[in-house]
């Protein structure tokens, strides 16, 4: 099944005969293995970009191989934003509230070199990087990138999901936009809204 | 067979083809017999007729295109009954008026005109919205305030379309607009960042009654006190 734990990791000896049934592992690996292969994507795709994003969705490139091809169109049930296109200012607010709304834990991807740094668009009307408005773990450069170049960082993605550590807890740390500005909504309202769908680490419609 | 002839099709064919233009010279050639229709009726507003690669352009007085574009629509021999676009130019010399320019098409008589007014920059950019003719001219003249800053008396809801409704840096079209615009970066994202993206709704814009009633109870009641935008 792909649940050992290479050799660094010190697993505790499995010996059929008198311990069948059991698998022991570290909670971290387990935890971080189950999301790492499982990123519900929500898709950001606002140009040519997103046409190479379809293309690596679809069957030729086939994104279900990373446990991704479940689109997620509710950021309430996503876990890693991809912004595939460039981001004009007026939809800065947006992006920033569709991050707001995904629940912890999450990432970002930033497809293609508009979304990274404006790209060639220098100009009055777009944003010049997604990450002057949010947090981004993966950049991946190209106009517009290959599918293979988006998989390579979408596994870079994995790696990092894969190498995080459930004690620290300053990598989920997140600064609360000012509350006197409209784009604030406080956590407590954010859980209200999504209760009745859940999230992916929480499915409460499924009774689970 | 004239490309300005009518072409009836069906039972009423009478065996010609529409025509298209091979070639066409870049200055003169046959021009839209809607010209000539319009130098009889406003003698006084056409300022000139040019034929450019087939395509003919009437230039017209502002104060009179709006009059113009409704005999041009009403009329029986002319019936210019599609707007395809509204829109602006503006020349690098600085002191050559702005143009604003309106896109006919007759379906009937497959004619197309292009109507060109001029407007000085030193006064007010001002002309008659076509909006009570053409509904068309809605978003087109709104994207027009937007770019080129030119004002379309008569229009109803006459407010930026592309641009944010707060957008405070001008008109980006023009010519004396900087291409990054006027402010710093880090200001511009702050100004971006301040819109509320979920007041863009007027109740002009929630033409399907029953969305309304599917809206949350706080925009709803919003939109009732006739709100249209947070900022």
């Amino acid at each position: 099944m792909g649940l050992t734990a290479s050799a660094e990791h010190r697993t505790v000896e499995y010996v059929p005969e008198s311990q069948e049934g059991w698998v022991a592992t570290r909670l971290d690996f387990l935890v971080n293995w189950g999301r790492a292969n499982s990123l519900w994507p929500m898709p950001f795709g606002t140009a040519c970009c997103a046409i190479e994003f379809m293309a690596t969705a679809a069957s030729d490139f086939d994104l279900a191989r990373f446990g991704m091809e479940r689109m997620s169109y509710s950021p309430r049930q996503a876990d890693v934003l991809i912004c595939a296109g460039r981001v004009p200012f007026k939809l800065a607010p947006i992006i920033r509230r569709i991050w707001e709304q995904m629940p912890q834990p999450k990432w970002c991807i930033s497809m293609g070199a508009c979304a990274s740094t404006g790209g060639m668009f220098d100009n009055y009307a777009v944003v010049q990087g997604i990450d002057t408005i949010i947090p981004v773990d993966v950049y991946v450069p190209g106009c517009p990138p290959r599918p293979e170049g988006l998989i390579y960082g979408i596994r870079m993605l994995q790696e990092k999901v894969k190498n995080e550590r459930m004690s620290d807890s300053r990598t989920r740390d997140e600064i609360e936009p000012d509350p006197s500005s409209q784009l604030y909504i406080p956590p407590s309202m954010i859980d209200e809204l999504g209760e009745p769908f859940g999230n992916s680490v929480n499915q409460t419609r499924s009774g689970l | 067979m004239s490309r300005f002839e009518v072409v009836r099709t069906g039972a009423s064919a009478s065996g010609g083809q529409p025509v298209t233009q091979k070639n066409p010279p870049h200055r003169g050639g046959e021009a839209n017999p809607s010209a000539k229709a319009l130098q009889d009726k406003f003698s006084s507003a056409i300022m000139r007729v040019e034929v450019i690669w087939g395509e003919t352009i009437v230039y017209i007085d502002p104060t009179a295109v709006h009059e113009a574009i409704r005999w041009l629509h009403d009329d029986p021999s002319q019936r210019y009954d599609f707007l395809s676009d509204v829109t602006a130019v503006e020349y690098r010399d600085a002191g050559s008026p702005i143009e604003v320019v309106w896109h006919l098409r007759s379906l009937p008589y497959r004619r197309f005109l292009r109507i060109k007014s001029q407007l000085e920059k030193g006064a007010p950019l001002e002309v008659d919205s076509v909006y009570d003719i053409y509904r068309s001219a809605d978003w087109l003249e709104r994207e027009c305030y937007d770019m080129f800053g030119i004002r379309f008396t008569g229009h109803p809801d006459l407010r930026r379309l592309l641009m944010w409704e707060s957008y405070k840096e001008g008109y980006p079209l023009r010519k004396d607009f900087p291409l990054r615009g006027r402010f710093s970066r880090s200001e511009q994202l702050r100004q971006a960042l301040a819109q509320n993206p979920e007041a863009r709704y007027s109740m002009e814009e929630l033409t399907i009654a029953d969305a309304f009633t599917d809206l949350p109870p706080d925009m709803r009641e919003r939109l009732n006190k006739g709100e249209r935008t947070g900022e």
